[in-house]
């Protein structure tokens, strides 16, 4: 009932709608009301400690004491929803610029795909540098930066799925609105943006999962001679690692576990409930999500009279009223006209990307060679077959494990949720015990590092071939039973093809994470010592930390062109076909 | 109750409240070889009667409908509202949707409200107009329901009450019950009826599009009846059955069948036995019927008691088949020149009797043949095949050929029609993989093989 969309039942304002009711508060409104001032004092110490002068880093420099962790992990969190809500703000304008505008649509959906499957770790030691610059001697510029970063990791696939919701608006709504002629600001409140909302919400958790990888690593960097270690969860791990203190990160980890927990249960799962209202679905659904909060919400009258305030600025948006200023002016062109400015407006992207491509070659090759650079290829060729064998040992491990737990309903229900969280988990939090274990032993970086790189993506296989393998259709389980089908038969004729999709779906996501842990996995300290595996992930990694920006540029672009062709060439064609052939509905 | 009819003398009608006048629209890239969806329609809706827009699926109806709602521009001609000049034009019509078209997240009054909120209207009134078309329509009681909570029935009565309540002098429904099953359709017509008949909605008239013959003799007071290649008006009916109908009447039952007589009606146009499908030649747009519905049709009409020679309406009835159902398989028994439809009736040709008789590997070879002579577009596929050395195509080197016919929609539609026949008939095959046509090795050297993959 929260957000968005007035409730007309009680009446005209949020408070009056409740209070017939009766404001007796119940045991449960207790607990809600001692949890939500809570929040707020939290936010409000967060926020103001993100403006202090850059120098108090330096004075009061990160601590290793346990009882400064909440406060750490609190600011960690924090810069994640600054992050989200500044990719929200992103999917708002430019996903509905995409849909609704032709020549926007031709330069906007190009740029999405190539960013989604860009390394977005490479670009902070841009960033860095920008932010620091904008604001010189505040802390704001090194909270600026790592927002950024968190916002890279998180906006484009946010952005894409809005996109496509827009793009797939029911034809009959859609005449609907034309019909009553709603204007546009009305037809974006009560069609599309409820239609986009529960798309939205999965990709926004996905998005989630994937940014507490970048946040812990932004929060600790070096660019050059500058390090910043910005308070959090990330920097207090890179101080411990630092001091060789295993006990730290422990601590770490296990805060990082309850916060991943918390903005789970206390954030996701309430929205999740929420937006499944606005399923595009007209039958009632056979499993709502559940959420203990959404239901506490809705059944203890103070606390919806508390979360009343959530769904004002909802009301304030159906509130608004834009009318349209002057009739339309319907400018006729024929297709001729028409096909010509699309030429036009074509060829002024064209120069502009070509200007662009001999910006960044022309920085590149001012201090590279090309010996270089086809080095620069080879360290690319050493990191892809990183990733493939890494993808590939953790197919063969997850698959037949995954489809094991699909098969058996109560143990797919149990750990489901267990691989999701796993998956959120910032993979990079648990390195310092590999790398210890490395240097106690000493393997090979060039072999050993390699598992880190999958550390945290693999649980993205794990999931999505237990939900795979849990929508196989009972009948053709009966079928395959009935005749016998058993051993190699069974997985190549049934399990295989069947959770195929899902299978591929989970494997883009985790190769994306692979190659994105490259830049923190193949370079590794401890305790001040250097583990790195010959690659472009430690290449990058070491020329970002001596600060040459121009090398940093190269392994990026070179990074970019394995991913995206990487992309194009197995994972996209693997997607089509299994959409096409071996979807079962 | 705020839904009162206008009494301002200054708008007494003094013509039709729409004027459709020498409306056309063509779907099409190219300029040239547009498909003629409407071709030259006139149209007028005068004040309290209830009409009928009847035809088979593409015969333009629903174009017609969306043009005079505003959805859709024509391509050519003038929609006029003669007693609404100076009115917005959303305010003059609503619209009743197939799909019922509800917001599932907003509740039923904040569905009914949709309009009036677009037409700003305060929002105490609002509420008082929502609740007073909700009371009317039967639905008191659920105005806090979801749509998803409620039958099918139950939603087109929230569409019903949505168009109502912003008091539109036409009422537009477009397939309005063919979502839901026999016997709530029914109570659902029959409220309509009888909330029209005691005036009790503010509305002066209805314009409805069927394909439904009954629903439209049972309805209308007149009855438009659509030719589909392109579309046009055939026929006007009028219907002076007094209200309520029965639909054992004599005289009902004569009007049902004069008009499966006038549906099945060759045109002067479309050349002898090419049934009524729009375009000509390779840019015929095809139904998709299987060759499992063709074959049971053909076998339907030889058995008993039929044997050879059936009524229309009695063999809907007996397949339950809907006229938008049966017309395109009758029409594709036509094509192949199995079959003949004429005054209302379909009568077997010597050659889809001795189909009837034969086993599978004889069909096969029957249908092979009449597919090469009769469908342009099939023979078109096996003579490009024949020509190139490989005996393989591209299918999308078809699929552009008859975009320049019609719409890329019936593109799909048609090719699929002629992939399956082809398929069944071993005329060539398709690789679904590859998306290819091509002739299998064995078949094109030697004869037609003559595996029995039924």
């Amino acid at each position: 009932m929260v957000f968005l969309f007035e409730d007309r039942r009680g009446g005209a304002t949020p408070l009056a709608r409740f209070l017939p009711a009766g404001v007796a508060p119940n045991r449960a409104d207790i607990v809600a009301f001692v949890m939500l001032t809570a929040l707020v004092v939290l936010i409000g110490h967060g926020a103001a400690q993100m403006v202090q002068p850059l120098s108090k880093l330096v004075i009061e420099p990160v601590s290793l004491d346990p009882a400064r962790l909440p406060e750490y992990a609190l600011r960690t969190t924090l810069r994640m929803f600054l992050g989200l809500g500044a990719s929200l703000i992103f999917t708002f304008v430019f996903a509905t610029l995409a849909a609704k505008s032709k020549k926007a649509e031709m330069v906007i959906v190009p740029m999405l795909d190539i960013l989604q499957s860009v390394p977005v770790l490479g670009f902070l030691t841009f960033t860095y540098a920008f932010f620091l610059s904008l604001f010189p001697g505040s802390q704001l510029g090194a909270e600026c930066a790592a927002v950024f970063l968190i916002f890279t990791s998180q906006a484009w696939n946010m952005a894409f799925s809005f996109y496509q919701s827009l793009r797939t608006i029911p034809n009959d709504l859609g005449e609907v609105s034309q019909q009553f002629g709603l204007s546009p600001w009305r037809r974006f409140i009560r069609l599309e943006l409820p239609f986009a909302t529960p798309a939205l919400v999965w990709n926004m958790m996905m998005s989630m999962s994937g940014a507490w990888f970048f946040v812990v690593v932004s929060e600790a960097f070096t660019v050059g001679k500058t390090t910043i270690t910005l308070p959090g969860i990330g920097s207090y791990i890179a101080v411990a690692e630092d001091h060789q203190d295993l006990r730290a990160v422990g601590y770490a980890v296990a805060v990082m576990g309850v916060v991943i927990l918390a903005y789970d249960q206390l954030f996701f799962r309430p929205i999740v409930a929420w937006a499944d209202k606005f399923r595009f679905e007209q039958t009632a659904s056979q499993e709502e999500p559940q959420s203990w909060l959404y239901n506490l919400i809705r059944r203890t009258k103070v606390m919806r009279m508390l979360a009343s305030p959530l769904s004002w600025p909802a009301m304030l948006l159906t509130k608004i009223d834009w009318k349209p200023r002057a009739p339309k002016i319907e400018i006729q062109i024929g297709p001729r006209t028409s096909q010509a400015i699309d030429t036009v407006w074509l060829g002024v992207i064209s120069v502009l990307v070509v200007v662009a491509v001999w910006f960044i070659g022309d920085f590149i090759m001012r201090t590279v060679t090309l010996d270089e650079v086809g080095k620069t290829f080879l360290f690319g060729f050493a990191t892809l077959a990183r990733v493939v064998v890494m993808i590939a040992i953790a197919s063969v491990i997850w698959v037949p494990i995954g489809v094991w737990i699909g098969l058996n309903p109560k143990w797919a229900e149990r750990l489901q949720p267990v691989a999701q969280f796993l998956a959120a988990f910032p993979a990079n939090v648990l390195f310092p015990f590999a790398v210890m274990l490395i240097a106690g032993l000493r393997l090979d970086p060039n072999i050993w590092l390699s598992p880190l790189m999958v550390l945290g993506a693999q649980w993205y296989i794990l999931f999505n071939v237990i939900a795979g393998a849990s929508a196989l259709p009972n009948d053709l389980k009966e079928a395959v039973s009935l005749f016998h089908v058993r051993s190699w038969q069974w997985w190549r004729r049934f399990a295989l093809p069947g959770i195929f999709p899902y299978y591929v779906t989970g494997a883009i996501t985790a190769s994306g994470g692979a190659w994105n842990a490259s830049m923190v996995a193949e370079y590794v300290t401890w305790g001040g010592k250097h583990f790195e595996a010959t690659g472009l992930g430690s290449y990058m990694a070491q020329q970002s930390a001596d600060g040459d920006y121009h090398r940093v540029a190269l392994a990026v672009v070179v990074m970019s062109l394995f991913v995206v062709l990487f992309n194009r060439l197995l994972w996209r064609p693997l997607y089509r076909f299994g959409e096409r052939r071996l979807r079962i509905d | 109750m705020t839904l009162a009819e206008d009494t301002d003398p200054a708008l007494k009608p003094t013509g039709p409240l729409v004027s459709v006048r020498n409306v056309s629209h063509a779907y099409g890239k190219s300029q040239g070889a547009n498909l003629l969806v409407l071709d030259n329609v006139n149209l007028d809706l005068n004040d309290n009667e209830i009409v009928g827009l009847l035809g088979r699926s593409g015969s333009g109806k629903s174009t017609l409908l969306r043009s005079i709602s505003g959805l859709i521009k024509p391509t050519s001609g003038k929609i006029s509202f003669p007693n609404y000049e100076d009115q917005d034009h959303a305010t003059s019509v609503a619209m009743v949707f197939q799909t019922f078209a509800l917001f599932p997240w907003l509740t039923v009054q904040e569905n009914v409200e949709l309009g009036l909120e677009a037409l700003r209207t305060p929002a105490d009134e609002r509420r008082k107009r929502a609740l007073a078309a909700i009371d009317m329509i039967g639905l008191d009681g659920f105005e806090n329901a979801y749509p998803k909570e409620l039958s099918g029935g139950m939603r087109q009565r929230v569409g019903l009450a949505r168009a109502l309540v912003v008091d539109p002098s036409i009422l537009l429904m477009d397939e309005p019950f063919s979502a839901l099953d026999v016997l709530t359709a029914e109570t659902l017509r029959t409220d309509l009826l009888d909330l029209w008949c005691e005036g009790r909605m503010p509305i002066k008239s209805i314009l409805i599009v069927t394909h439904n013959i009954e629903e439209a003799v049972l309805m209308c007071d007149r009855i438009l009846v659509f030719s589909s290649n392109p579309g046009r008006i055939a026929s006007e009916i009028k219907v002076d059955l007094p209200q309520p109908r029965n639909r054992q009447d004599p005289a009902f039952r004569a009007l049902v069948e004069d008009i499966y007589t006038r549906m099945t009606a060759k045109t002067a146009t479309s050349p002898l036995g090419d049934g009524l499908f729009p375009g000509t030649g390779i840019g015929m747009v095809l139904p998709h019927v299987s060759t499992n519905t063709f074959s049971g049709l053909i076998e339907a009409v030889a058995a008993k008691p039929f044997m050879g020679k059936a009524d229309l309406p009695e063999l809907g009835a007996a397949l339950q088949l809907e006229v938008d159902e049966l017309f395109p398989i009758a029409e594709t028994l036509q094509l192949f020149r199995f079959a003949e439809l004429a005054g209302g009736d379909i009568k077997l040709t010597p050659a889809g009797r001795r189909y009837a008789e034969s086993e599978v590997d004889a069909r096969k070879q029957l249908f092979a043949k009449h597919l090469l002579a009769y469908v342009p577009l099939a023979s078109h596929i096996r003579r490009v095949l024949d020509d190139r050395p490989a005996h393989s195509a591209p299918a999308s080197r078809f699929r552009d050929e008859l975009e320049d016919f019609m719409s890329e929609e019936y593109a799909a539609e048609t090719l699929k029609a002629v992939t399956q026949w082809g398929r069944y008939a071993e005329t060539y095959a398709y690789d679904e993989n590859a998306d290819r046509f091509f002739i299998e090795e064995a078949e094109h050297d030697a004869e037609p093989a003559k595996t029995a993959a039924a």
